[in-house]
């Protein structure tokens, strides 16, 4: 996962230096204001082992090898501010003093692994373990998910960086100039070793850990459990159920949407009944089809079934909206709001029909 | 033995590392070109190289710069041999096996088909791998370059230079560090169990050794930092870093300096596509 110089283009480069600039100035203003001279020390400390645990071949079943990325108990033991500090740092190391990834392409590498990595680790382990205690196995399996997620998530954000490059940079002729790979290449090649290896890698060597500390420092995982110190589990008063967080990441992921609008043409299988009998879309199902031509006459059941339904907001385009992002966005948000409707509406018929059991 | 390949790996890695560090050491202490010159100035006219080979869009352009860095390496009593399998084979290795597919999957004007019927080499494809390989070996070789000759409390410093935040500077030193000591130490562990063991181990039983030896590493770790925290306490440490710079520029150093900016802004106008 470790880009080299010479892979993205140089504005490339520079949004995501920006990106990780962002998380950099975040990540340090909280460990300002949350202490302490102690931290400096422990990140750098986290980082050398972070660096050291990279190089640890770690068996794997089925007679591979992978190696972690050491990104999940760095966020589980220092949090996320400091594992994003101590990741950095040790990619940072890794590519002045062992060529082992650019110095252009830094910032998109502590942007994937370091900021991207650590928030998914982080999110992820404090949602699945909430509530439980410090040694339950919930723990353990939080972690394992935590390292999975993380691992591929950092890799899929990689994957789409090296998969615009050939939509973006080219030269007349259509050369691409940095990776050469489009999304519908880019993504399987990357996706497949790491969720095949690297992240069964991290899981396991996270839980390893994890499972190490609870029995031999549980100390160790109480500063970012969300646990109160001295207080048992059951004794817990209930945590403020606040939503604005939810609304944040739901808000954050409507704005991604656009994203969408990059990948050229369409996902493999998903073709209308009317590409088939159109000669522009009968040569994009044969483009991605390996260049086999479509049968010459759309498919009889497919035509039938096709005309069952028909969307109000056929491929994200309400028919009102001219920019394809904005399209987009305005479908997320009525997804979304649909969802949330339904979610509701379920949830209200299951308070009444509980009411209705207790007063009977 | 051969099948505690997973643990055996992990020592020759951590070997590896420790090994190529001192001979890094030892040729940033020779007397050559870049050596010679101020760290900050390595600093800049490499990583400003770097940045040329990354904004030239043409091969000949790229390979110029490649031509430069072999030149730098040898006027900087860098041995070509340690660059070509240190660098220049592991890149090729790697950036070769991303390329080659690019060969046959980039759609273009055919130069060649291959027995297989349906697989065609384009011209746009051998270009872009052609690209590809020679830009990451070329931004590889100056970063090694650099790497090779400055010492890393140098580099550090010359980045503290650039207005790096202080904090950061300092966390960077420390790891490096630390990093050795851990290396170390993770090395005698893996050392010591495999001497410990007789006969082979299997995959889960080697990856529960991996697991608890960096479970220990950990524990060792945190126990570090905190030794570390209060020997910095004791010696009056109270958050605020300060980096004490005892660098000079000299005209040898503008001159190098000057030359490493021109140099890298006529590849960047002669690379336009």
């Amino acid at each position: 996962m470790h880009i080299p110089d010479g892979y993205l283009s140089p504005s490339t480069c520079a949004v995501l230096y920006a990106g990780a600039g962002l998380g950099w100035y975040g990540a340090l203003r909280r460990i300002r204001r949350t202490l302490t001279a102690r931290m400096a020390p422990l990140i750098s400390v986290f980082a050398a082992f972070s660096f050291i645990l990279m190089m640890f071949n770690l068996p794997l079943p089925g007679g591979t090898t992978g190696h972690a990325l050491g990104v999940t108990i760095a966020a589980i033991v220092i949090g996320p501010a400091g594992a994003i500090m101590s990741i950095s740092i040790a990619i940072a190391i890794q590519a002045l003093f062992f060529g082992d990834g650019g110095i252009t392409t830094l910032g998109a590498n502590c942007f994937n692994m370091a900021i991207v990595g650590s928030l998914v680790a982080y999110a992820t382990y404090r949602v699945i373990s909430s509530g439980a205690a410090l040694t339950s196995r919930r723990r353990l399996v939080a972690t394992a998910i935590a390292g999975y997620l993380a691992t591929n998530v950092a890799a899929f954000v990689t994957a789409v960086e090296f998969g615009i490059q050939p939509l973006l940079f080219h030269d007349a002729r259509g050369v691409p100039l940095y990776a050469p790979y489009t999304l519908g290449v880019a993504i399987p090649a990357m996706m497949i070793g790491h969720l095949a290896i690297a992240g069964v890698a991290e899981a396991v060597i996270a839980a390893g850990l994890v499972a190490y500390l609870q029995v031999a420092d549980p100390s160790l995982l109480q500063a970012n459990s969300g646990l109160v110190p001295g207080v048992a589990v059951a004794d817990r008063p209930a945590p403020p159920k606040s939503l604005r967080k939810l609304w944040i990441t739901v808000a954050m992921l409507l704005l991604l949407t656009p994203l969408g609008v990059l990948a050229a043409g369409k996902a493999w299988g998903e073709w209308s009944a009317s590409e088939f009998s159109s000669a522009e879309g009968r040569a994009r199902i044969a483009a991605s089809s390996q260049n086999r031509p479509p049968p010459s006459v759309t498919p009889t059941g497919l035509h039938r079934l096709s005309r069952l339904w028909t969307s109000p907001i056929p491929d994200y385009a309400p028919p009102f909206v001219k920019s394809p992002s904005l399209g987009y966005m305005l479908s997320a948000m009525f997804g979304v709001g649909l969802v949330m409707s339904l979610s509701l509406a379920v949830q209200t018929y299951l308070q009444r029909r509980r009411g209705a059991g207790q007063a009977a | 033995m051969r099948s505690n390949r997973a643990l055996g790996a992990t020592l020759v890695g951590l070997a590896r590392a420790l090994g190529r560090a001192l001979v890094s050491e030892d040729l940033a202490r020779q007397c050559g070109l870049l050596q010679s010159l101020d760290p900050r100035v390595r600093v800049a006219g490499l990583l400003t190289l770097v940045l040329a080979v990354t904004l030239s869009h043409r091969v000949s352009v790229v390979l110029a710069l490649f031509g430069t860095a072999v030149l730098i390496a040898w006027l900087s009593k860098v041995r070509l041999a340690t660059l070509f399998i240190r660098v220049w084979l592991v890149v090729l290795a790697f950036t070769g096996v991303i390329a080659l597919p690019a060969l046959l999957l980039t759609p273009g004007d055919t130069i060649y088909t291959t027995a297989i019927g349906s697989l065609r080499i384009t011209a746009q494809g051998a270009t872009t791998a052609v690209l590809l390989i020679a830009r990451v070996e070329t931004a590889v070789t100056f970063t090694t370059l650099l790497v090779l000759c400055t010492p890393w409390m140098h580099v550090l410093k010359a980045l503290g230079a650039f207005h790096l935040p202080q904090e950061v500077v300092m966390m960077l030193a420390m790891t490096h560090r630390y990093i050795f000591l851990l290396a170390e130490t993770a090395s005698q562990m893996f050392e010591s169990r495999q001497s410990r063991t007789v006969g082979v181990l299997d995959s889960a039983t080697q990856r529960r050794v991996t697991t608890r030896t960096a479970g220990v590493l950990l524990s060792k770790s945190v126990e570090l930092s905190n030794d570390v925290f209060l020997a910095m306490q004791s010696r009056g440490f109270r958050g605020d870093v300060k980096i004490l710079s005892e660098f000079r520029m000299r005209t040898w150093d503008y001159v190098g300096l000057m030359a490493f900016l021109a140099v890298g802004a006529f590849a960047v106008w002669m690379g336009r596509s």
